[in-house]
């Protein structure tokens, strides 16, 4: 019978807490920079300037279609051979984390947008509103609400997907973990503190995830 | 002094003019043309109906009137000028911009705004295109509302009105605009039957007090009795022209019998 021992893990639960402040840092960092990269890939989409248009597709369809995996480790790897110069594992991976769901935003805001019925938009443009006043006063304010439950899901995802990095040796929650574990030989206390302290973040954010979901299904 | 003579000599060679001219329409949606030259001058407080079978291009028509859509080939005047292809104004054309601000639309299936309420749907313009300041477009709205019969009705939200009422709050939100032309696109057509007398009676009150429309419609009776001119389109082309009586009562074209005929059966 396995004798439970947490009090080893414990004792490093500085590692742990550092782990998870630097998950935390990644999965902001990259939400920020992805929903920046994704209004402008959203934006280059629905531009109507064909070439711009098929850059973007270019763009979202390798992130979307390869596992961020793969990514890391490309951006990590094999990017610095192609382009000549080294880059750092916290560059690489704050680089790839936010292209790689930033190509997710860009097809939810794209969703959002054009799920808004063609009537909102001549309406605007019949009372005389530019194409700038008609997407900030009447498209955006319906789209947003279109767009927040995917938005706040695949953001959950990005929480866990941030523990990829470990793999370039970025000292997330996951590296940490196996740093203890290291120390300890201890993996089943030490993974499973691991896994516990992802559950007690994401869980209550799903809870709210949920709640929001259902409030804006009321106002329909 | 001088300046003032002199627009009020502008306001008048207005108000002699047409207010709305479609010179010559053309629109093509890639090798289907809906459109093939179509022209229409609009006098001021002048009512003209278009009727037609589906696919004839009247909604395609009405909607070049205010750039909606824009014509493949022909001209579109607003006060004596010409309407360019760009939103703002400039020196030898009226932006479209101008053009909508001063031409009102209603649609088919109403589109109001469903995230505000029947007031906001209505200050909406006059705060947002004229910027007027709260106080002053409410107090428009109010009004206009009130003349639709929904003043009891402004703190509500779309979804919880009838079509009817939906239909009433865009013909108030296209008023609230004061505009100079108010083009109505089959604006009963949606509406269940028994909601279709409501809205008519507000477009008649409007007619009656000299507004001027070009009406999308297939309510022959009405657009006999308000009209005071009837164009009858098919295959895009004006087909017959004329008062009500000539167009509607007495048609001497067949096409036109033909389709009048089934209306009053």
């Amino acid at each position: 019978m396995y004798k439970w021992d947490f009090s080893i893990v414990t004792q490093y639960w500085d590692l742990f807490l550092y782990g998870l402040w630097i998950t935390t840092l990644y999965t902001v960092g990259s939400i920020i920079l992805g929903v920046l990269i994704g209004m402008m890939t959203c934006g280059a989409r629905l531009s109507g300037w064909k070439s711009l248009n098929f850059i973007a597709r270019v763009y979202q369809e390798t992130f979307r279609c390869s596992p961020l995996l793969v990514q890391l480790l490309w951006f990590y790897y094999a990017f610095p051979l192609l382009v000549g110069i080294t880059i750092d594992n916290h560059v690489a991976a704050m680089l790839t984390l936010s292209l790689y769901v930033g190509s997710f935003y860009a097809e939810i805001f794209r969703g959002g947008i054009v799920s808004i019925e063609k009537g909102q938009r001549e309406a605007a443009a019949a009372i005389g509103m530019s194409t700038a006043q008609a997407m900030r006063r009447i498209i955006m304010p319906q789209a947003a609400k279109r767009m927040l439950p995917a938005f706040i899901n695949q953001s959950v995802i990005q929480f866990k997907n941030t523990s990829l990095v470990s793999v370039i040796s970025v000292s997330d929650l996951a590296y940490m973990a196996a740093v203890v574990n290291g120390q300890t030989y201890r993996p089943l206390e030490s993974y499973t503190v691991m896994a516990l302290l992802y559950i007690a973040v994401l869980f209550p954010l799903t809870q709210v995830a949920d709640w929001i979901e259902r409030r804006l299904r009321a106002s329909d | 002094m001088t300046v003032q003579t002199e627009s009020a000599h502008r306001k008048d060679q207005q108000a002699d003019g047409p207010v709305l001219e479609a010179e010559g329409i053309r629109k093509a949606f890639g090798a289907l043309t809906v459109l093939n030259g179509v022209s229409l001058s609009l006098a001021r407080g002048e009512v003209v109906a278009l009727i037609g079978p589906s696919g004839s291009g009247k909604s395609t028509f009405i909607r070049c009137l205010n750039m909606l859509e824009t014509p493949t080939a022909g001209a579109i005047r607003f006060m004596g000028r010409p309407v360019g292809r760009r939103f703002r104004d400039e020196p030898g054309a009226t932006g479209i911009g101008t053009l909508r601000r001063r031409v009102g639309m209603v649609f088919q299936h109403f589109n109001l705004f469903p995230h505000k309420t029947v007031l906001e749907n209505v200050t909406e313009g006059p705060r947002i295109v004229l910027g007027l300041d709260a106080t002053a477009a409410d107090a428009i709205a109010r009004d206009i509302l009130a003349q639709v019969g929904l003043a009891e009705k402004e703190q509500a939200y779309p979804s919880h009105l009838s079509g009817g009422q939906k239909q009433r709050v865009a013909i108030a939100r296209a008023l609230a605009m004061r505009p100079d032309v108010l083009l109505l696109d089959e604006v009963t057509s949606a509406l269940d039957p028994e909601l279709v007398g409501e809205v008519l009676t507000v477009i008649r009150r409007l007619a009656n007090g000299g507004m001027t429309m070009v009406i999308v419609t297939h309510e022959m009776a009405f657009a006999a009795d308000i009209a005071d001119r009837v164009l009858f389109l098919e295959h895009g082309v004006v087909c017959a022209e004329g008062s009500p009586q000539d167009v509607l009562i007495n048609p001497q074209n067949d096409r036109v019998k033909a389709f009048v005929s089934r209306f009053n059966q």
